[in-house]
């Protein structure tokens, strides 16, 4: 009886040990790059800045109409938080690529998508998160009710990781070429029509009483979609960036 | 053991070498030699992986290294131009990172430990922003004496180094070599490594 059991035992160790292995760089390559965001905080800064900017734009410049502002208000914020992820989206490969740690993450065992995961996960959490918690304050503004505000924070979180998702492909594409920025901007904005069209949707939905369900609903469908895919595309992206 | 069969590369639309054959057996320590542009960088990028050969194929244990990625970069240890230092962080910081991501995880009394026989012992807590060119270097060394990896690909690792450092480097890569490693590098600077068996490979001899 005991036999079996202690035959088996090594086995499970390794594969333990193999799991905690791939986990454990998982995990310090996300540590790594939220402390790198920590130590070089005014640049996340400067997107959350963006982003309350350009939102605070459109009542100074539209004028102080409610019934002019309100049905507006969730496509400025969605338009807004778009451009702010697009910001900072050059910071995802860039200084890796240029200082040459992207080698090293080339060459690491762990399966690159992975590290790639752990990257975009890092900048979720350093733009996405922050603007989703802003979203309902400079919603305000437009003169939104608490329910439709509660529905934009809801749409913006499902929606931002979205654009780090996407947004990651064109980063790893322009790896290194002249005006990048331009290129990232002109090759995501209109992969990121649908999430536009569904997160501002949701809002609208939800003031016309119709309910936000199926507006969210196809946003998380949508989210775990590019969460399939798009770790792969930004491994062979990376790979092909670097010969 | 390691296996280079007639490895060509194209940059470009100028070829870079061709025919680029040599079997490298255990222990032994083989220097790249060439002209500047001659593709000493290339060809050490081409055999960890990082670039595709126009032709040919290096073969690790006897099987193509493209089939086997996951086994080869666990053996793997390649150091190049850019040492992969984040300005952000300190030498600590910037060593466990890279082990980590090496697949090899090290303690911080390891990794102190190791910084400090790199001479850092003083500045472990300095963002290395503020350190030199040569510090920058050993914080990027300090992981050869750390690993427990068996191929090393080095990159001009001397560059920028003073000499006790250069002593220091060239002992690690002497102990890596008893103790059954491979070691191919790059290198303009006479520097004496020793070494039971070493090789040279020079690309783009003149005629």
């Amino acid at each position: 009886m005991s036999a079996p059991l202690q035959a088996a035992a090594p086995g499970k160790v390794l594969a333990a040990q193999a799991g905690a292995g791939a986990g454990g760089m998982f995990l310090a390559m996300l540590r790594r790059d939220l402390l790198l965001v920590y130590r070089r905080r005014a640049d996340a800064i400067t997107v959350l800045v963006f982003f309350s900017i350009v939102v605070s734009l459109f009542p100074l410049g539209v004028g102080a109409d409610p019934a002019l502002l309100r049905p507006i208000g969730a496509g400025v914020v969605w338009v807004a938080a778009l451009l702010a992820s697009l910001l900072s989206l050059q910071r995802l490969f860039g200084a890796d690529y240029a200082d040459g740690t992207l080698e090293q993450i080339l060459l690491s065992p762990q399966p690159l998508a992975l590290t790639a995961l752990a990257k975009v996960l890092a900048h979720w959490i350093a733009t996405g998160i922050p603007l989703a918690l802003m979203s309902p304050l400079l919603g305000m503004q437009f003169g939104l009710a608490a329910d439709a505000l509660w529905i934009l924070t809801v749409s913006v979180l499902l929606g931002t990781p979205i654009l780090s998702l996407v947004g990651a492909v064109g980063a790893a594409l322009t790896l290194g070429l002249r005006g990048g920025n331009l290129l990232v901007a002109l090759l995501i904005l209109p992969l990121n029509i649908p999430v536009l069209i569904l997160g501002a949707g949701a809002v609208d939905a939800a003031q016309s009483g119709l309910g936000a369900q199926a507006h969210l609903s196809l946003l998380a469908a949508l989210l775990v979609a590019t969460l399939m895919g798009s770790p792969f595309a930004v491994a062979a992206a990376l790979r092909i960036s670097l010969d | 053991m390691l296996e280079l069969r007639n490895l060509a590369c194209v940059r470009g639309e100028r070829r870079l070498f061709a025919g680029v054959s040599q079997a490298i057996p255990v222990g032994q320590l083989v220097r790249v030699r060439g002209d500047n542009g001659a593709g000493k960088t290339s060809l050490l990028r081409l055999v960890a992986g990082l670039s595709e050969p126009a032709m040919g194929q290096v073969l690790w244990q006897g099987s193509d290294s493209r089939q086997v990625r996951e086994p080869f970069q666990r053996a793997l240890v390649y150091l190049g131009h850019a040492s992969g230092i984040k300005d952000e962080l300190d030498a600590v910081e910037n060593l466990r990172a890279a082990c980590a991501l090496a697949g090899e995880p090290v303690a911080d009394g390891a990794a102190v430990d190791a910084l400090s026989a790199m001479g850092l012992g003083g500045r472990l807590q300095l963002e290395c922003k503020v350190l030199s060119a040569g510090q920058r270097r050993r914080v990027a060394l300090a992981r050869l004496l750390l690993t427990r990896k068996p191929l090393w690909l080095l990159d001009e690792p001397f560059n920028a180094l003073d000499p006790q450092a250069v002593a220091q480097l060239a002992a690690a890569v002497g102990r890596h070599l008893e103790a059954g490693g491979i070691c191919v590098y790059t290198t303009h600077q006479p520097v004496e490594i020793a070494a039971d068996n070493a090789a040279e490979l020079t690309l783009g001899a003149r005629a």
